[in-house]
Order: structure tokens, then sequence, then C-alpha cells
């Protein structure tokens, strides 16, 4: 196992910037995931780690080894693709031994790696069938078997339940949580799905615009985000985000007298970010914004989805500014009336407009 | 919404309401369809049989009117009688188009022969009396004539074999690996270079004959077989690079960059993953390449004489010689059929897929 270190790794095809220079470092064991829409340079940030891309620029580093110019073959990775990329006129087996015959282990070793992958992915029983003949998870744990039985210094991984059923999916992501809690692999996942990334990330890479957005756990991407993409990029639906004007301790929002009273804790780091009067942007989950009769805010309900354990309401704050609120599920709420609701004040965060870096309450060294 | 919750969901429908979409009429249309095709393939055939049964007739029966079209086995004393019987009383009937069927064409078309003298008639006779006469000197024993040695035919159709083999091997080779870069590798001037490669097959062949002759008269190529090698590999290179590309470009990426993380070279991953998955495109191509480096006929006539003349324009040269030998044409017309008729025969479960130019996987 090893970690994996990127120094100011960049790849341009042609005028196209598809990564712009970047720094990462992803630990020994540990789950990273690389998370951001299609286009964003997750996936060929990827594939430069596993050689299948060159670099444009920068250097990159498995357990302390510079690899930036190796072979994929010589780099010690193994890579699931998203859409399986098993040999098809071979077998199960030969598809599984397939990359031990290239490292030349003996046929006695071989046997044995074979039978372990197999009893471990349970996938005793189509040994000798051919990949066209499986279900999409079996294909899949054939694919997982085949980067197993290498027992390499890390797993690359694009997108690889992208090509499941939904129901399939999420079975198949406990199981690649689990084999990877048994190996303790390095692994680098790519995923579009930011429930997947939640899920299944030790840590988070969001990218967009082929730069890193944000790194750090499921739970720092979704309560702090660090700028307005993040906030919006993570969650379904994502964070709500209302314009206002900041002034002697509260933000003047969109509506009729919709004076929100700032946290104390929050007000320092506001005077500072915006001199004691200016725009900034409040930012909230759903989950922080609660229906109640003596509510602080005003909107007008615009419309309803039911979600079983609770209800979202669609509140129309002025013309424009819908934001998402819970609201308990007894209750209902007919289009078009009066709602009042409150913000969890631990759950409340602010946005520079003009940047769309989001303020923080300690002062960044 | 609370009506909705205190009945449930209605019963699911578990069953199919679909009909047999199939009108009455398809089915007719589908066996006219069929009847159709079978006609015009029996019609495309009859060249071929009228071409198959001349192979095996005498000289008498080549000529005779009415054509003899049925092939009775040989002693079959009776009807052959029957059938001259009617003949002479012009009758019609079946037995009319009765005949022998002989390998003289196939003896003509492959050995040298001379009228045998009364002498070695008869010690020929002998021998075939005591059963040691090989078959072909049989069959040229019956016309009177006694085998010297195998005719200048045989020769060529060697050189068609080896000329047409080796060609057919090396266009689909080169263009393998051609076409494997053009399909994978970013190479400057990509699109131009294979316009470039495909523009060798916009003006006829034939039109080049007379530069190539000379060219090859000034070169030493003419009349080789390494000349004629070379000119139909080229010639089909263009084929194969354009066909071949067509069928890598259908296989993933994806295959060959698992065999590169999983620790094989870029050549040992060609080898061991793209080649398997081309097999169908590469039987296709050979099939195309054997077809017309086996069947090319103008190139052949201009560009050899004795030492590397393959058997097409071989064939008609038999029209010259002492009568028209329509049974040893024939004979080796067929003969000349069968080499690609068994390797598209050998090749086909690849051309079923293949000849729908990769457009089907899996």
């Amino acid at each position: 196992m090893a970690t994996i270190e990127l120094r100011q790794v960049e790849k341009r095809f042609g005028n196209h910037q598809a990564v712009k220079p970047l720094d990462l470092t992803i630990n020994d064991g540990e789950f990273v995931v690389l998370l951001g829409p299609s286009g964003c340079g997750k996936t060929t940030t990827l594939r430069m780690i596993s050689g299948l891309e060159t670099v444009t620029g920068g250097s990159i580093y498995l357990g302390g080894r510079n690899v930036t110019w190796l072979h994929p073959s010589e780099r010690d990775i193994a890579f699931v693709f998203q859409l399986f990329a098993l040999y098809p006129h071979l077998t199960v087996r030969q598809n599984i031994t397939f990359p031990l015959q290239a490292q030349g282990e003996s046929q006695e070793t071989i046997e044995r790696r074979l039978a372990e992958v197999v009893r471990l992915l349970r996938i005793e029983h189509i040994l000798d069938s051919r990949p066209g003949k499986l279900s999409g998870g079996d294909r899949q744990r054939v694919a997982l078997a085949r980067a197993l039985v290498r027992r390499p210094a890390a797993f690359l991984m694009d997108e690889p339940l992208g090509a499941l059923d939904a129901e399939f999916r999420e079975s198949m992501r406990a199981e690649i949580k689990q084999l990877h809690i048994d190996q303790n692999a390095t692994t680098v996942y790519v995923t579009h799905d930011q429930v997947e990334a939640m899920a299944m990330g030790d840590r988070i890479v969001v990218m967009s615009n082929a730069e890193i957005q944000q790194v750090g756990t499921p739970a720092e991407v979704y309560h702090d985000p660090a700028n307005l993409f993040v906030a919006q990029f993570i969650g379904s639906p994502g964070m709500n985000l209302v314009k206002g004007h900041y002034i002697g301790g509260q933000v003047i929002m969109p509506g009729d007298n919709n004076r929100y009273n700032v946290p104390t804790d929050w007000v320092p780091a506001l005077n500072r970010a915006t001199g004691g009067d200016g725009d900034v942007i409040v930012g909230f989950r759903p989950e922080a914004a609660v229906a109640a009769s003596d509510g602080e805010l005003l909107g007008q309900v615009y419309a309803t989805d039911m979600h079983g354990a609770y209800t979202v309401l669609h509140v129309n704050m002025n013309h424009d500014d819908i934001v998402h609120v819970r609201s308990n599920r007894r209750t209902t709420y007919p289009i078009g009336t009066p709602v009042r609701f409150n913000l969890n004040p631990q759950m409340v965060r602010f946005f520079d407009p003009v940047t769309g870096q989001a303020i923080r309450r300690e002062v960044v060294q | 919404m609370a009506t909705f919750q205190e009945t449930g969901p209605r019963t699911p429908v578990t069953t199919s309401i679909r009909v047999d979409k199939v009108r009455p009429g398809a089915r007719l249309t589908r066996t006219i369809r069929a009847i159709v095709v079978v006609a015009l393939a029996l019609g495309g055939l009859i060249p071929v049989f009228a071409m198959g049964i001349t192979a095996f007739k005498s000289r008498n029966a080549v000529v005779s009117v009415p054509p003899s079209l049925i092939p009775v086995p040989d002693g079959d004393r009776l009807r052959l009688e029957a059938a001259e019987a009617r003949r002479q009383t012009g009758e019609t009937s079946l037995a009319q188009h009765f005949f022998q069927p002989t390998l003289e064409g196939f003896v003509f078309l492959l050995t040298e022969r001379a009228q045998a003298g009364p002498a070695r008639a008869a010690q020929l006779a002998e021998l075939r009396a005591e059963g040691e006469l090989p078959l072909f000197d049989r069959v040229a024993l019956n016309a009177g004539q006694e085998i010297l040695g195998p005719s200048q035919y045989v020769g060529r159709l060697k050189n068609s074999i080896i000329i047409a083999g080796i060609s057919t091997v090396a266009s689909v080779v080169l263009g393998l690996f051609a076409a494997y870069a053009f399909s994978r590798f970013d190479i400057p001037g990509k699109d131009d270079l294979l316009f470039f490669i495909l523009s060798t097959r916009m003006l006829p062949p034939v039109v080049v004959t007379i530069p190539l002759f000379l060219m090859y008269r000034t070169l030493g190529l003419h009349d080789t077989h390494f000349g004629m090698i070379l000119l139909y590999t080229v010639f089909n290179l263009s084929f194969s690079v354009w066909l071949l590309k067509g069928f890598i470009d259908e296989i993933p990426r994806e295959y060959e960059e698992a065999a590169l993380v999983d620790g094989y070279s870029r050549l040992q991953a060609f080898f061991r993953i793209v080649l398997p998955q081309a097999l169908t495109g590469i039987a296709a191509t050979t099939v195309f390449c054997l077809i017309f480096a086996w069947n090319e006929y103008a190139f052949a006539l201009m560009l050899t004489s004795e030492v590397a003349r393959t058997a097409p324009p071989s064939i008609p040269t038999m029209l010259g010689r002492g009568g028209i030998e329509w049974a040893a044409i024939a004979a080796g017309t067929l003969g000349f059929l069968i080499p690609v008729v068994i390797v598209t025969f050998a090749l086909r479960n690849y051309l079923l897929r293949g000849v729908t130019f990769g457009a089907i996987r899996q």
C-alpha cells in the first residue's frame, strides 16, 4: 500500500486546460473520492495517476517513488473501468489471472490468489463463463477481483457503479466499501454522484472547472462548503443560497420585512468581511430551515414535495428567491399560503457574493 | 391523498396483454421474399453449374446439341446407348441429355500430351489391363494420347498460390499494424495520410499498367514473383488499412488500457487483447484481399511472361492451341474457384459478423 502525491499536476489538450495545476496528497489506506460534474477533470486526473494519460506538467509520487513518466504497467496500480473492460474473449478465470501472468507468478501462486479473491467476492460459480453472459453486478465483481488479485499499491476506480441499475448500485456500494475496509487499500474513486461520494469517501475532493474546489471529509464538504459551487453541488437539493444585505448584526433578506438576526458568533466575522455594511449570501441546508408558526422569516408556499418521512416546502421569499424548507409530514400547507420558518443558528453559513468564497468565523492565517 | 392511503394501490397488472403483432400478410410477404431470393441465387448459379458440368465432359459431349446436362456414372452403358439412339432419331426425351463424366478436361489442363503411336498405344493398353496405369494416363489413353509431363499451367497455378498467398498475408499484417496506429495514436497529419492511402484507389488500376510496366522493366521486377507480390500487397494495403481501421475503432480502448495497467506492454496488449477481438475484421479483410490477388488479370498479363505468370491470364490461352478445349478451360476455371471457396468457407463464422463491417458487436 502506498501514499499518492500529486504536485502541481496539470493537463492540457491543445488549448483546452483539462486540469489546472493541482496539489493533492492521498494517505496510505485512505478512500478518496474525486467528485464533480462531467467534464470537470476528475477522470483525467485519475488517468494521469494511472499513467494512461501523460501529464503536461507537475509530478506524481506513488509511495515516495516518482512515477510521473513510468508506463502504466510499471506503476503497480489497478484500474477499475466504468464499463468494466473485462476481456470478452477470455473466461472469468482467465480474466482474473491475466494480471498475475504478466507478473510471471508461478502456477501455484496464481491458483492460491485466484481462490482467495474468488471466495472474497463469492464468484466461484461463474469462473468458467465469459463476461458477455454475466449480469452487471457479476461483471462488477469480476472487475474488482481482477484488480484485487494483484495486491497493487493503489486502486483507481472510474465510476465503477455508473453502469449498474439503481437498486444494485446501493448494494455494490456497500460491498466496495466493505472490501476497502478489509483490504485497507489506498483507493481513488471517481464519481459524479454526490450521494455515492458522501457514502463512501474518507475524504472528498470536489472538482469543477478543471480545479479542486474543496478537499475534506464528507461532513466538512456538507456542512462547511468552501464556496458557492460546493454548497450547491453537495446535497439534494443543494444548500439554499439567498442574497441579502448585512448591516448592524442583521441581514436584510428578500421579501416583506425579512430581517434575519445573525447568530452572535458570526457577527465579528461578518463585520470584518463586509466592513459592517455590505452584501452577503446566506446559505442554509433545507433541514436547517424548519417551518414554525413563530418563525423569524416569511415566505409563500410555492410547491410541496412529499418525501415520506418529511415534506420539503418550496418557499418563495420574494419574486424568484425560492428556498427549500423542511416541515413535518402531518401539517399540510396549501400552495400560496404564507409560511413562517426559523433557521438553525448552528447551520447557517455566509458567502462573499463577489468571490463566491465562504466567510469563515475564525481568522484564516 | 387520504383515500389513496386507505385503499392502497390497486392490484398490479402481472400478465401481459400484448397480442402477437405479426400481421397475417407479413408471413406471406416473407415467403415471397424467400422465393425471390432463392430464384435469384439459382439464376446466379447457372453459369457456375454450366462450368461445373462442362469441366467433366468429353470433347464430343461439350459441343453436342441439344446440350447434355445430366451426368450418369461410368459403366451405365444402357442409358448412354439409349441417349445416343434418341439423339440419332431426333426424338425428344430426357435421355438425350445424359452424358458420361470424364476427367479429360483436367488431364488436358494439367499435362503435356502427344499422340501415342500404335506400338506405344498397345504397350499402354497392356499396362492398363494389368491395372498399373495411373488414372490420368488411362484417361489420356482413351483419347489416344500419352502423357509426357505436367503442363505449364501447373507451374502457373503454383505462381498464383505463392503470389496471392504471400501478398494477402503481407497486406493484412501490414494493414493491421497501420490501422491500429491510425486508430489509437495521434499521428501528425493523420487525416491527410488516410486520405492519401484511400486516393490510391481512386482510379482504375488498369490505367497505371503501362507506367508500371516501364518501371518494372527498368527495376528488373518484370516477370518476378517479388514484383507481383509487391504490387498486389500495395494495391490491397489501402483497402486493408481502411477496413481494419473500422474494425479496430469498434474495439473500446478500455480493453487495452486495462491490459496496460495489468502489467502488459503496448505490444503485448495488442497481441493478447486487440488481436483476438479483431479476428472478425481480419478474416473479412483476408478474404477480400485474397479474392483480389487471386483473380487479378490485367497486371498479371502485362507484367509477367514466363517465370511469374499466374493462372488467370493462362486459362484463356488454351483457346488457341489446336481447337478450343472447352473442357480444359472449364476445368481450369473450376479448379481456380476452389481455393477462394475453401478459404471463405473456413472463415465463414467470422465473415457472417464481419461483412456487417463491425456494425454489430458481441
